[in-house]
């Protein structure tokens, strides 16, 4: 355990409780439902996209149709992508919001 | 028959039973015993997690449904993966950071409530019985298929050998045994698949072959014989013949004939040709060994006279047979090429609304992952919240270069042993398609690695259950509830005689489902979890309005009424029941999570919002150990120890 200090554990007032969380919160959510969004619409997209294109869907590259290429080989390396993304944006955010006074100040 | 693929079973069988009792020794405390001391490396864990999420659904059941349904059948693998990637977005981190042990502890942390914790072990329970099905049913078929065992032996087998595993190490030892297991799954997805792909062209060439004549479908490159089921295994007892040319089958042993029809749904108004009619009335009955049957396309008449669907005949068979067919001739129950490969086909447009069907499938995959108690638990074996988010990508690369290779196995499977489309054997493309190779022994050796990985996978998914399951009984039900002042020592043994008991209990479930799906028993699970935890699990962490009475409402609502809903259809699928309900309705209980998830959500807002007043004071305090960095020392762990 770490020795609590100045800026470290502990340190964070209980009345400042409330609003601190919710900073952290809205930084966190807003970067989690960005992320969700893209991948929402590329997965919600795919039946939409079946069903109005599906001449394009059918087209051919290299031996498969354009539909099952993207859903059965592309998607996978997409999650990996965003989830990369995601996970060093994360981190950098908690990274700032150690630092809670500047994160009380910034925004107050 | 031969002993190779039976060697590599017991080879995978000996070193896990071996690793199981090796990682004993690093296993002493309580804490090791419930999430492994919370030390296990990033790259371990998420080689853990990986092995114990890819169960037999994974390994064998996809390669299935791909096989049997097509383009549709590839939302089960990115579902499975998409799941994990909503996991890291909102639940991930801020789980792992609230330091409790297991989803009940969560529940009662969060609400400061024990009377819930009693609700969400609950569902530990449900949806861990519902998974192990499955589990235990692959292990029953796996050594069928391989070595003609009767059903109950494969059981016994598979369930006592993990059962001994988990009672021996715990977590800590499971830990590692699922780490070896992940890269065991991976190795025999893929090297088989790369080695029958060098003999039969590859993904491209696979497809391409499905892509060329819409109308066309799979014929038998030699002549094949089929063993049929009796009508005790309905639906698949039945050869639903192709309307594409006429089909000469032979029949082998003595068989009886208990109902014949055509392929196709006969639509209003249409009706079948005097001379289809007597055809079918003819087949019907005993036929002695050695006969022939030669079956005719015909069309149905339109009310005008004129030509309507054409299809072939359908034969249900009443007792146990083998059929042969000619070489060239037509696979029966094979879709067409065009509705195979085209997205809307057989899967999703069975009830005639293949969008909703898809979507409400994708809700409960992408949910359901979230809401399964053995996945979940494995996030408090991550040292901190970071740890617990950088393992969740690592699961993401794992779980992509596993799932990419599954849709594979079923274009080989359809293009080269479409006899298993005759007896519905889809499920056991994995473990027989390597044996079809000319060089027999490679296809031996090739089909020893896939079974080794097919027992890996429901070993080590059966495994991460028992210890969820186990530890609910041990932890929860008897450590808080039953003997609260129960000393340490006490529930590590309360722990291993719950898990003799769950154990014993899952091998008994096991033996009375080898009549239904194995995606079905799966999608069970799903549902459940997707419309009881997951809410708990978005709201607990991210809305400080949630109470515990809206959480147990949602959670109860949304859970209990899904599983109403597919139990219902699944008794109206095997004519149980058997009372008339509209297709919408009918698509919306087999897939009901696309209402499940909204119901639970919403009652969970709505009744939150009814009982304000019991919102903790402390609320803020414990969002804050939700979400703020581990640096602030704002984590606490739940449970001392």
């Amino acid at each position: 355990m770490q020795e609590p200090e100045e800026t470290g554990p502990g340190s964070l007032p209980p009345e400042k409780h409330s609003e601190f969380a919710h900073r952290v919160m809205r930084r966190q959510a807003r970067l989690s439902i960005g992320v969700a969004i893209v991948f929402g619409i590329l997965l919600l997209g795919m039946p939409l996209f079946n069903l109005y294109a599906p001449k394009l869907a059918a087209t051919q590259v290299g031996g498969f149709t354009l539909t099952w290429l993207i859903l059965g080989v592309l998607f996978f390396p997409i999650t990996w992508f965003l989830s990369s993304y995601f996970v060093k944006a994360s981190n950098k955010i908690e990274s700032e919001c150690a630092d809670w006074r500047k994160i009380l100040e910034d925004e107050s | 028959m031969s002993l190779i693929p039976f060697f590599f079973v017991i080879a995978i069988i000996l070193v896990t039973i071996g690793l199981g009792i090796f990682a004993t020794k690093a296993s002493k405390t309580a804490s090791d015993f419930f999430v492994a001391g919370r030390s296990v490396s990033v790259f371990a864990n998420a080689s853990a997690i990986s092995g114990e999420y890819l169960s037999a659904a994974s390994f064998m059941g996809i390669a299935g449904l791909v096989m049997k349904n097509g383009y549709d059948a590839l939302w089960y693998p990115i579902g499975y993966a998409a799941g994990y990637l909503f996991l890291l977005l909102f639940i991930a981190g801020p789980l792992r950071r609230f330091g409790a042990y297991t989803i009940p502890d969560f529940a009662e942390g969060r609400f400061d409530s024990a009377g819930f914790r009693k609700i969400a072990v609950t569902f530990v329970l449900f949806i861990g019985f519902f998974y192990t099905m499955p589990q235990m049913k692959a292990a029953g078929v796996t050594m069928g298929s391989i070595l003609n065992w009767p059903y109950a032996a494969g059981i016994l087998v598979v369930g006592s050998v993990i059962t001994f595993n988990v009672v021996l190490g715990g977590m800590k030892g499971i830990t590692v045994v699922q780490a070896f297991q992940y890269w065991t799954k991976v190795f025999a997805i893929s090297v088989p698949v790369f080695v029958v792909s060098a003999v039969y062209g590859g993904y491209g060439t696979q497809i391409t072959k499905n892509i060329e004549d819409p109308r066309d479908a799979p014929s038998f490159a030699a002549e094949t014989t089929v063993k049929m089921p009796g009508k005790d295994k309905a639906p698949n007892n039945a050869i639903a013949m192709t309307s594409i040319a006429p089909t000469t089958i032979t029949f082998v042993d003595d068989a009886i004939v208990g109902k014949a029809g055509p392929s196709a749904k006969i639509g209003p108004g249409e009706t079948i040709p005097p001379k289809a009619a007597e055809m079918l009335a003819g087949v019907k009955g005993e036929h002695a060994a050695g006969s022939n049957f030669f079956s005719q396309t015909f069309s149905f008449l339109n009310p005008d006279g004129s030509k309507g669907t054409k299809t072939g005949a359908k034969l249900e068979f009443e007792k146990p047979t083998q059929i042969k067919f000619l070489e060239g001739s037509y696979a029966p129950n094979a879709p067409s090429n065009g509705k195979w490969v085209a997205p809307f086909g057989p899967l999703t447009s069975k009830y005639n609304y293949p969008l909703l069907y898809t979507y409400s499938l994708i809700v409960a995959l992408v949910c359901g992952t979230a809401g399964l108690p053995h996945i979940l638990v494995r996030f408090y074996t991550n040292p901190d919240g970071r740890a617990a988010k950088r393992t969740t990508l690592w699961v993401m690369v794992m779980l992509g270069g596993f799932y990419v290779f599954t849709p594979l196995w079923g274009v080989l499977g359809r293009n080269i042993v479409p006899g298993l489309y005759a007896n519905g054997k889809t499920d056991t493309a994995v473990i027989l398609l390597p044996m079809m190779m000319e060089n027999k022994t490679l296809g031996l050796i090739l089909s020893g690695v896939t079974s080794a990985g097919a027992f890996a996978a429901f070993m080590s998914t059966f495994s991460g259950l028992l210890v969820s399951m186990s530890g609910a009984f041990a932890h929860d039900i008897y450590g808080k509830i039953l003997r609260p002042e129960s000393s340490p020592a006490d529930r590590v043994k309360a722990f291993k005689y719950a898990a003799v008991g769950v154990g014993a209990i899952s091998m008994l479930l096991g033996l009375c489902v080898e009549s239904f799906d194995i995606a079905m028993m799966v999608g069970w699970a799903f549902a459940i979890g997707a419309a009881s935890y997951f809410p708990l699990l978005l709201l607990g962490s991210w809305w400080r309005g949630l109470t515990k009475t809206g959480a147990a409402a949602g959670m109860l609502t949304g859970g209990l009424l899904s599983l109403a809903a597919i139990v219902t259809s699944m008794l109206l699928d095997k004519k149980i029941l058997t009372f008339e309900v509209a297709p919408l309705i009918r698509s919306l209980m087999e897939q009901p999570a696309i209402w499940g998830v909204p119901l639970s959500i919403t009652t969970m807002i709505v009744v939150s919002k009814l009982t304000k007043s019991t919102i903790p004071e402390d609320v803020h305090t414990k969002m804050l150990r939700l979400h703020a960095p581990e640096e602030m020392g704002m984590s606490v762990d739940y449970i001392p120890h």
